[in-house]
């Protein structure tokens, strides 16, 4: 080294003595755009830690004071907003470059020997990170926040026996208050991110000792006896120094990868802060981040017999078969292209993760609590409909039918729309539907009088899909005519 | 010093002592009572560290009675959301302290008091009094009047706090989250 500062730190230091050889590890020449991601994750990492640690300059992890100090961040603090908008696209998209690193790593084989250990420690750093997740999440302290917290407790209390228990440790008390938002607190800006910095050490370290996965030729198996000494023998002959040669590829993903979340995070903004975390303000609909829509939608999809086993089970069950995966499938073929089930697999979790995303976003399943209320009959259903049919329309509204029921495309999807109910069911199928209700409607037998019920019936025969059209030509069958007497509906008495 | 600087040679060996070391027996000796007095003082430490983690876990108790007001501001055969501040608050719980609540009171005088909690995932049911029904807005739990299941996902029934009246106010055994092993 020719600079005597330099040299005076080197000395001392012995930077260079250790880390030099790690920098400069050569490298397979294979190692393409394909192998980005890793690199993609660690630096918006790194950037969650900056954006992190100045949100922390500010944000009060008090459970009275945290949603006012969100609120000073975002709307007060000079640029607060953005570093807010940072962090959190900064956070969706590690998620995703994390899964995205994942798959590449699974479908290149790069989890099989000898580098069996770098996916048990990328597994253990995905969990970490989704932990990362949930718990931003709860310290956003606003109304999804507190829901979403509520609802984390009550997967928790379904733990067989120690539910109970769990549920008090993890909230550091009786409720969702004070405590359980300290803890979380703790868990993401020192546990975690411990947890994060130790797991990425040793990560790279065994990057670094096995050497990155060349990319793998079809119908060449890994002989575990052989291995080792072929791909020292290939890098030494054949590969590039990490630093400056593959790094190049690296650098320009990563700075595209900050470039993106800048652009994000400018266009899009901060996730919230949504109303105040007050819990008697019950006048909302919790929803999840995206990542945990899909679990948000299998949750109601599921029937309730699997649910407790799915809550517990799965994460369970797929963390283990994930660490478990280099053992089960160590050796062999590396290459997807000679892995079908592989692929099979990965597009079946992608395409199911994709549709109850999409699921979870419009959830069907989930009542619109102000239909009734906020949505207007349709015109064309009102008119020229008899008085007792008016009223039956009166009754739709009031009794919450639009809430689960859609006409004319607007209201819940809970159940079937109405527009055309009475080509389904006639009279007294109606009759029996509202009163004893069934397949996942309530029984309104209780609820409406026989003359609601009358009226209600009439205006639902009314709907049929043979009112708006001609009947073809030929077809005996006329448009029922609106004044046909309905026969008064009467409880055994 | 510089470019020439040898650590490995540096230091006087003179200052390195006898580089034998201790006697074997009397190495191995001190390597254990090391061990051991770290081990008794790491135990020291870690068990009010632990203890002072754990302490919430417990899974019975964190329940008191807790007033609702007076009976009479409830009328007869209505359903009445309300809200009770939580006897296990911390100052600084802020508004999550205030938990709400419903009340139903029968035709008769009795009361059902009702946890704000679906007992599918815990999101905020809402009553609806025009059809008598508890609804969900997170998975479509739905509930009769009587907190008794109606349709959806949930498990079971609404979750119902214990009830007695003292001196004509109405009150509730309440303080934790309801969740399916342990009932408000």
């Amino acid at each position: 080294m020719k600079n005597p500062i330099l040299n005076w730190f080197e000395s001392r230091l012995h930077l260079a003595e250790t880390m030099g050889p790690s920098i400069t590890h050569p490298v397979p020449r294979s190692a393409k755009w394909w192998y980005v991601f890793g690199s993609m994750t660690l630096v918006l990492f790194m950037c969650q830690i900056v954006t992190g640690i100045s949100l922390s300059l500010m944000y009060v992890p008090s459970a009275d004071q945290a949603f006012a100090s969100l609120n000073y961040i975002t709307f007060q603090a000079e640029m607060g907003w953005f570093l807010r908008a940072m962090h959190v696209w900064g956070s969706h998209l590690m998620v995703a470059f994390m899964t995205i690193h994942m798959i590449q790593v699974f479908l290149f084989g790069a989890f099989k020997y000898p580098r069996e250990l770098t996916w048990i420690i990328g597994v253990l750093l995905f969990v970490c990170t989704l932990g990362m997740a949930f718990t931003g999440q709860v310290l956003r302290w606003d109304q999804d926040s507190y829901w979403g917290f509520s609802v984390g407790m009550s997967m928790a209390g379904r733990v067989p026996w120690i539910g109970p228990g769990l549920v008090h440790f993890v909230l550091g008390g009786a409720i969702i208050g004070g405590e359980a938002l300290t803890r979380f607190f703790a868990l993401h800006v020192f546990v975690l991110p411990a947890s994060l910095f130790g797991l990425i050490g040793v990560h790279l370290l065994l990057v670094i000792k096995k050497g990155i996965n060349e990319k793998p030729t079809p119908g060449v198996l890994i002989d575990k006896n052989t291995y080792e000494e072929k791909y020292h023998d290939l890098v030494k002959k054949r590969g590039m120094p990490f630093f400056p040669n593959a790094a190049g590829r690296d650098m320009i993903a990563t700075g595209l990868t900050l470039a993106l979340m800048l652009v994000c995070a400018m266009m899009l903004g901060p996730s919230g802060p949504s109303g105040e975390p007050n819990p008697t303000f019950i006048e909302t609909a919790p929803r999840p981040d995206f990542y945990f829509q899909s679990i948000f939608a299998v949750l109601a999809l599921l029937p309730p017999y699997m649910e407790t086993f799915l809550i517990l089970g799965f994460p369970v069950l797929a963390g283990a078969t994930l660490i478990l995966l280099p053992f089960l499938s160590g050796g062999g073929e590396k290459s997807w292209r000679r892995r079908p089930i592989s692929v099979i697999f990965v597009l079946a979790l992608m395409l199911s993760l994709g549709t109850l995303t999409l699921l979870g976003y419009q959830s069907p399943w989930s009542p619109v609590m102000n239909a009734w209320s906020g949505i207007p009959t349709p015109i064309k259903y009102v008119k020229g409909r008899t008085p007792l049919e008016l009223q039956g329309a009166i009754v739709v509204q009031n009794k919450q039918c639009r809430n689960c029921h859609m006409l004319d495309g607007r209201g819940g999807q809970r159940g079937p729309a109405l527009d055309d109910v009475a080509s389904r069911l006639n009279g007294d199928q109606l009759i029996r539907q509202v009163i004893q209700g069934g397949g996942n409607m309530p029984a309104y037998g209780k609820n409406l009088s026989p003359e609601e019920t009358t009226a209600l019936t009439a205006f639902l025969s009314t709907l049929t899909n043979e009112w708006e059209h001609e009947p073809p030509s030929g077809y005996p069958m006329k448009p029922r005519p609106t004044q046909d007497p309905v026969p008064p509906f009467l409880p055994d008495s | 010093m510089g470019e020439n600087f040898d650590y490995k040679t540096a230091p006087d060996p003179a200052m390195m002592g006898d580089p034998s070391g201790p006697e074997p027996s009397r190495r191995g000796f001190l390597f254990w009572l090391g061990a051991a007095l770290n081990a008794i003082v790491g135990l020291a430490i870690a068990v009010p560290v632990v203890g002072y983690i754990i302490s919430p876990w417990k899974s019975g108790g964190w329940q008191k009675w807790t007033p609702l007001g007076n009976a009479d501001k409830y009328p007869k055969g209505q359903t009445r959301l309300t809200s009770y501040v939580n006897p296990f608050r911390t100052p600084w719980d802020g508004y999550t302290a205030d938990t709400p609540c419903y009340v139903r009171r029968m035709p008769s005088g009795d009361f059902t008091v009702f946890a704000i909690n679906c007992t599918h995932l815990g999101c905020p049911v809402r009553w609806f009094p025009e059809s008598n029904l508890f609804m969900c807005p997170c998975h479509g739990g739905v509930y009769y009047a009587d907190g008794s299941h109606a349709a959806g996902p949930p498990p079971r029934g609404l979750y119902t706090y214990e009830t007695r009246i003292k001196n004509g106010e109405l009150q509730i055994k309440a303080g934790r989250l309801p969740t399916l092993q342990q009932s408000a």
